[in-house]
């Protein structure tokens, strides 16, 4: 049987990959970020898992306007890397997992979950910039990657009870798979931030380390939190963090944390990591 | 109901200040202008776009005060007539600027002074909750 195994929560910040494809990432402003980051890319390495779930958003580079889907699941072999107006990111394409997104694809909807199901899409650095943050830079991804895109641009995103749902479905879906697969789900964005008006470049810490700690002890508090108040106290564009609670809730009850870490800033970002395993 | 059109009635969200919550009427008001952003994704329609600004956005459904926005890159004004932030950051992309660049011009600040407002920990929240904590302020 499939089993998730672990959820990785990681902001997705663009300007870090850019520093990396830019060979910046060892510069002052960069270095301490991923020197944080190599605990997390030694478990990665360590854990090897077959299959990654990324829960993540595209940033009007697949998706333009004319269709949002709140939920889309990528069903593709393979997902090219998306050119958002600077050349698409040096980095491997993505392969998929046709077979296992068509199972999840089923099992979700007939749970309730209407997915989108996407058969061809380019990722963008929402998807992108956490695999170079985990996995760093080799010549092939070393798993397949089922994409998960959210819509957390336009209000409403879905609420994060929603999405903790979500995860739960996705945890029986990946159960109900005849296949010895370690799965590991990935949350992505935030966390606080602001990057337009002139309230941009909000930080809020206190609510950051709130989250995480909530992650490990108490995602049903955190799945209360209504959508007013991450924009009022994260930033407008911290609503993206409805994302890790798809991460925590396909994890099950108990979880450990095993690692930690926060920093400020990346470009107009806080950024946050952290691991939880099922146990 | 009194222009035929329909008033919502304030979203709470309207309170926080300094901030165009992205909603469902304002994407609506900005598809035009957002399907124009997005057009910038490509190489050539950055160039046609540069060649002849006013040429390259007439082609484009959006509204006259929308069109003025862009030829100014007045960024604030662009996110209140429905500009998300996301589109918006290819017309900076487009001008060889960055995000952190875009995100100075709506703060007022310099690049440099809002770089550094991030290295030391970023913008506090506090006194940036609600428009009442901000009297005759952004
Ligand atoms: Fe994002």
């Amino acid at each position: 049987m499939a089993r998730i195994i672990a959820g990785v929560g990681t902001s997705h910040t663009p300007a870090i990959g850019a520093s990396v494809d830019n060979g910046k990432s060892g510069e002052p402003y960069w270095a301490p970020l991923f020197q944080g980051y190599e605990p997390a890319k030694a478990w990665m390495a360590r854990t090897r898992p077959d299959v990654v779930i990324m829960v993540y958003n595209d940033h009007v580079n697949a998706f333009d306007f004319k269709i949002i889907p709140t939920f889309a699941l990528g069903c593709a072999d393979e997902f090219p890397i998306a050119d958002e107006g600077w050349g698409p990111r040096p980095v491997p394409p993505v392969k998929g997992y046709p077979e296992l997104a068509a199972h999840l694809v089923q099992s979700l909807v007939l749970d309730e979950f209407d997915m989108t199901i996407v058969n061809e899409m380019q990722v963008d650095h929402g998807l992108t910039v956490p695999l170079t943050l985990l996995c760093g830079t080799p010549a092939a991804w070393p798993c397949r990657v089922i994409p998960l895109a959210v819509n957390v641009i336009q209000y409403p995103a879905p609420t994060g009870h929603r999405c903790y749902m979500l995860g739960k479905a996705i945890r029986k879906a990946i159960e109900s798979w005849d296949e010895d697969l370690k799965v590991v789900i990935f949350g992505t964005g935030g966390m606080s931030h602001q990057i337009q008006g002139p309230r941009a470049g909000l930080v809020n810490t206190p609510f950051d380390i709130a989250f995480l700690d909530g992650l490990s002890r108490d995602p049903q508090r955190l799945a209360g939190i209504p959508p007013l108040e991450y924009l009022r106290e994260a930033g407008a564009e911290a609503i993206e963090l409805v994302m890790w609670l798809i991460m925590r809730g396909a994890l099950g009850e108990r979880v450990e944390e095993v690692h930690r870490f926060y920093h400020v800033p990346a470009s107009s970002t806080a950024v946050g990591n952290i691991i939880l395993e099922s146990r | 109901m009194t222009d035929g059109k329909r008033k919502e009635k304030e979203e709470a969200y309207e309170d926080i200040p300094g901030t165009w919550v992205f909603d469902a009427q304002r994407a609506r008001a900005g598809y035009h202008l957002n399907e124009f952003l997005y057009s910038l994704m490509k190489a050539e329609n950055r160039k046609a776009f540069l060649g002849d600004e006013a040429e390259y956005t007439s082609r484009f459904r959006m509204t006259e005060d929308q069109r003025q926005a862009v030829l100014r890159r007045d960024w604030n004004r662009l996110l209140e007539l429905g500009g998300v932030s996301y589109a918006l950051a290819k017309l900076a992309f487009t001008d060889g600027k960055s995000y952190q660049f875009m995100a100075s011009r709506m703060t007022g600040m310099t690049e440099k002074e809002y770089v550094e407002m991030m290295l030391k920990g970023g913008r506090s929240p506090d006194g940036w909750r609600s428009k009442s904590e901000r009297p005759g302020k952004a």
